[in-house]
């Protein structure tokens, strides 16, 4: 799939640390009082990690079917209509 | 005779409904994904019903959640994260045709898989002792809520918080054993010498599956462990 072995061996273990140091990241934040943030960062730096390994360990990124990427999106896609839906009928229901 | 198709005779792992192995490889990919996909709304159901309840019973979850054990949590994220690391050395392995690399990461990703399941189990030992497993003996009495020293936590609304762990952890894990099944068996498919260059289809697609487990754990983990952890 790469046309050079031991760049592509590099770039596994960069993403690797990188995802170590996220998790490291994560723990930290949560240790600190921000308020209505510390969700959103704990939130973003777990889909920061989703997307690094969706896109670099499973191949994503250099996939040649446009398809796979297709049933992604789709995927996501879905799952935001059952999240934002379901959010918008229970935040709403004690409004009068 | 097409080019494609003599060449596609002297390949004995081309089924015969495919023109060439290429398209075969693409047809198990897109599969594979399509199959995400419906994992991802699997998924997306337990969720969705985390972000209800913990919408509503915000800080009776976070009394809840203060009593995980977030190192044990974030050696599981780590041990995931290097599992998955194992795995994609793995593929490359196998498509670069080096079969001691390939048999030595799957079964380095057998043993983080198997590690990760034991750490599981010590903390679900952890919740037994504290009667913290939803039913009849559960107790969380006295507990405050972070952030609000003169109120406690309601224990029937930490109880749902224990069972939505339960439920989501217990279902990730399932996918685990899953997982492992998968590994052991290509293990033994790359010690008969099934995997080449030229075909490595199933480490492939194992692969995603193992990635996809590995992202679950990393919203699974702040979600569950991280709530008002901050004193």
């Amino acid at each position: 799939m790469s046309a050079h072995p031991s760049s592509s061996l590099k770039l596994y273990f960069g993403i690797w640390i990188t995802l170590l140091a996220c998790t490291g990241l994560t723990v930290w934040a949560a240790s600190l009082d921000l308020g209505r943030f510390n969700a959103a960062v704990a939130l973003t730096i777990a889909t920061f990690k989703a997307i690094l390994v969706a896109l670099f360990f499973m191949h994503l990124k250099g996939a040649s079917e446009k398809l796979s990427k297709l049933v992604v999106v789709a995927s996501l896609f879905f799952l935001l209509i059952l999240l934002a839906l379901s959010m918008s009928d229970y935040a709403t229901r004690t409004w009068t | 005779m097409p080019d494609s198709q003599l060449t596609a005779a002297h390949n004995p792992a081309l089924l015969h409904h495919f023109a060439e192995p290429q398209q075969q490889r693409d047809a198990a990919s897109l599969g594979t994904w399509v199959f995400l996909g419906t994992e991802i709304m699997f998924f997306g159901g337990l969720f969705c019903t985390y972000l209800v309840y913990r919408r509503g019973y915000f800080g009776d979850w976070g009394a809840a959640s203060k009593t995980l054990d977030v190192t044990l949590g974030a050696t599981n994220t780590a041990v995931l994260i290097c599992s998955s690391l194992t795995v994609v050395l793995a593929v490359w392995a196998a498509q670069t045709g080096r079969r001691r690399l390939l048999i030595g990461n799957l079964l380095a990703t057998l043993v983080l898989g198997t590690a990760f399941l034991g750490i599981k189990g010590i903390e679900y030992k952890e919740k037994f002792e504290k009667h913290h497993v939803p039913g009849a003996s559960f107790q969380f009495n006295n507990v405050r809520i972070p952030g609000h020293p003169d109120q406690y936590a309601n224990p029937s609304h930490a109880e749902i918080f224990f069972a939505l762990y339960f439920v989501m952890t217990g279902l990730h894990a399932l996918h685990m054993i899953v997982g492992i099944g998968i590994f052991i068996w290509l293990t033994v498919m790359a010690w008969k010498g099934r995997f080449t260059p030229e075909y490595n289809t199933p480490v492939e697609m194992g692969g995603l599956y193992w990635h996809f487990v590995d992202i679950i754990w990393i919203y699974l983990f702040p979600l569950l462990y991280l709530i008002d952890r901050h004193p």
